[in-house]
């Protein structure tokens, strides 16, 4: 279906789109930056957010599997990394060697879940989801005794930051006569990260594997029928699904220098499965900008409301974190009231719900 | 032994409220396949709301037992009116949307309601004055006090005022209708817009009791009760059968038990290596088993496609 609209758009136009997407991308730290490293921060996140979406968006958005425990996937990644390369354990391993090991671990983890609990369907397998992300932050939160492993509440400080030979991620250096800040190396690793991701989405959509997750979607029976093996393409999504997020969470840990289980609250998995669908299940450029803009709002609205009430009534009446996440919440009532299908969604998607409405 | 029957009867006081909420959640799944999420919330403005008139009427030299009334009454108005606006507000408008477009609507409004609360009530733990003078019973070395009685007793009341309202009222007829065909249950004259939004308002006037009971037994409140409790009776509805109002009533009851009993023993079953504060893992994991043997829930019927 995309590659009939994009087939249609002349070439030299459709490089000059993935030029200035370019520009744009090279730009943003160095723009956001004018405003503080705060700025960049806040891009970072919003490219982790995009990274974990898409990775969401393999099991929600393509196989229709609801799933609310993703977060414990980001939490085994990030504390695999924590815990491997901190004081804690004294361990200092490369990164080359635990984020991938994070992924395998997060991918394991995924299995663990997913092979008893796929034959659950919809709801029942939502809330076992949710369950499990439940366990591990619980685990996460009172494993400090009778062996100190993941140090409890108080999170595991002074993790190692990315590092190639002497080229730390943490510190600001000068690249080509350019002085380059430790976010802003963040930044471009997660833009490379996140091209993975989308490039990984890209593919499966229309692959073998792809097809099958649709036919999964739309119709398990059906799917089975047609001599799909539901269990393991169902299991792949997962397992896949997963890895990403381990990923995610290695990287998070990396930048950070300090996790805690309080990241890892149902809150988050909600926040980027809303994210999923705000912007348009199963539509990659629809999640982007769901990711993108549920990272952002929050974050405008802090800077945002303080200086309005001010200026309004000259004082602060309410509290401004709370009126925050108030707006927050009503945001995304308001979005899924007039926009059901999502900010952004797919051609396909958007024609079946009009077939459905009639 | 005493560990034991001690625990038995924390579980059911317990297990009462999770199943008093547990039915919200079963009620609203069963009729039109929503998960309510913001139900744990209208819980917890259950609670507040209680707890306000009861503080403004204390100094009143009313009765103490009419306080509590008058609070409970208050609460469970408040929540039927709030049950009634989300669902006119966030759900009614999504009838028929893809089905994860209510589930985002419905965190979206749960957010909201934290959110007032905190605005309105503070973001402290707020303190229940005890209405009620306590009494300790003891029976065979297990204590429990007179809150607990009327906690359990109260519930069991309520629920078979439900079971009536479902099984012997026009109304209750019509819910019945509804949930096992909707289409078939409007051509016989069953207006299915207010069958959905009393499914609504009975819910969240049981989760307001059980808002009451939660602060009068642990006497204290803070505006993000209503998420763990909201998750653990959810999980109380599922192992039940979700959609079963029996199964709720009894997945609510097991649930508190099994807590209870968890977080009683889990230091001897597993040398000390677990401690108490494991509590909250037992309900999920109790429902991840549940589900891997029986995926419809303990008593839930197989629906086949519904979810």
């Amino acid at each position: 279906m995309n590659g009939q609209v994009k087939t249609s758009v002349p070439w030299q136009r459709h490089w000059l789109g993935v030029l200035l997407i370019a520009v744009v991308l090279l730009a943003v730290p160095f723009v956001a930056a004018l405003g503080g490293q705060a700025w960049v921060r806040i891009a970072n996140f919003a490219i982790l957010y995009i990274f974990l979406a898409l990775g969401l968006n393999i099991v929600v958005g393509y196989a229709g599997l609801l799933d609310l425990g993703y977060v414990a996937f980001y939490a085994v990644g990030a504390y695999a990394y924590a815990l491997l390369a901190s004081p804690h354990f004294g361990l200092h391993l490369p990164f080359w060697v635990i984020l991938p090991l994070g992924a395998g671990i997060a991918c394991l983890f995924g299995m663990l879940l997913g092979a008893p609990t796929l034959k659950l369907r919809g709801d029942y397998l939502a809330i076992v989801t949710l369950g499990f992300g439940e366990i591990i932050r619980i685990f996460l939160n009172n494993l400090n005794a009778p062996i100190n492993v993941t140090n409890g509440a108080q999170g595991i400080t002074l993790i190692d930051p990315i590092r190639i030979g002497e080229f730390s991620f943490a510190t600001t250096s000068t690249l080509l006569g350019i002085e380059i800040s430790g976010p802003q190396k963040y930044y471009f690793l997660l833009v490379a990260l996140a091209i993975l991701v989308i490039i990984v989405n890209v593919r499966l959509q229309n692959s073998r594997v792809g097809r099958a997750w649709q036919a999964i979607r739309e119709d398990e029976v059906a799917a089975k029928a047609c001599g799909i093996n539901t269990r393991n393409i169902k299991l792949l999504a997962f397992a896949m699904g997963a890895s990403f997020g381990g990923i995610a969470g290695g990287v998070f840990s990396a930048m950070q220098g300090f996790v805690s289980p309080e990241s890892f609250s149902l809150m988050e998995s909600i926040t980027i499965l809303a994210m999923v669908v705000l912007g348009g299940m199963g539509h990659i450029p629809g999640v982007i900008l769901g990711a993108v803009l549920l990272t952002a709002l929050p974050e405008v609205l802090r800077y945002g409301i303080e200086p309005l009430q001010d200026a309004l009534f000259g004082r602060m009446i309410i509290d401004p974190e709370s009126l925050r996440m108030l707006i927050f919440g009503l945001a995304m009532v308001l979005v899924m009231r007039f926009r059901p299908a999502g900010l952004w969604p797919s051609p396909q998607r958007r024609r079946e719900l009009a077939e459905h409405s009639d | 032994m005493d560990t034991l029957l001690q625990q038995l009867i924390n579980g059911l006081t317990l297990g009462a409220v999770y199943a008093l909420v547990a039915l919200g959640y079963t009620m609203v799944y069963g009729i039109i396949g929503l998960i309510n999420f913001a139900h744990g919330e209208v819980v917890m403005i259950g609670t507040m709301v209680a707890f306000t008139v009861i503080v403004s009427l204390a100094g009143s030299g009313m009765p103490p037992l009419l306080i509590l009334g008058v609070g409970l009454l208050v609460s469970v108005l408040v929540c039927m009116a709030l049950g009634w606006s989300l669902e006119r507000v966030a759900y009614r408008p999504l009838r028929g949307a893809p089905r994860l477009t209510p589930l985002i609507t419905a965190i979206g409004m749960s957010m909201v309601l934290q959110n007032v609360a905190m605005i309105v009530w503070g973001r402290n733990y707020i303190t229940f004055p005890p209405m009620i003078e306590k009494h300790i019973y003891t029976v065979a070395g297990a204590t429990f006090t007179n809150v607990q009685v009327a906690i359990v007793t109260l519930a069991a009341l309520v629920m078979i005022g439900l079971i009536y309202l479902v099984h012997r009222t026009r109304i209750g007829m019509a819910m019945r209708a509804t949930a096992q065909n909707p289409q078939v249950a409007s051509l016989m004259g069953v207006d299915i817009n207010r069958v959905i939004a009393m499914a609504f308002v009975i819910g969240s006037a049981l989760g307001a009791v059980a808002g009451c009971m939660v602060g009068s037994y642990y006497e204290i409140a803070h505006y993000q009760m209503g998420f763990m409790l909201g998750l653990k009776a959810f999980t109380a509805a599922v192992l039940g059968g979700i959609g079963n109002l029996a199964g709720a009533m009894a997945g609510g009851i097991l649930l508190g038990v099994i807590e209870a009993l968890g977080a009683g023993y889990i230091g001897q079953l597993t040398g000390d290596f677990l401690g108490s504060h494991y509590q909250d893992i037992f309900a999920f994991i109790v429902l991840i088993v549940v589900l891997m043997f029986r995926p419809s829930g303990l008593f839930g019927e197989r629906t086949g496609d519904r979810a």
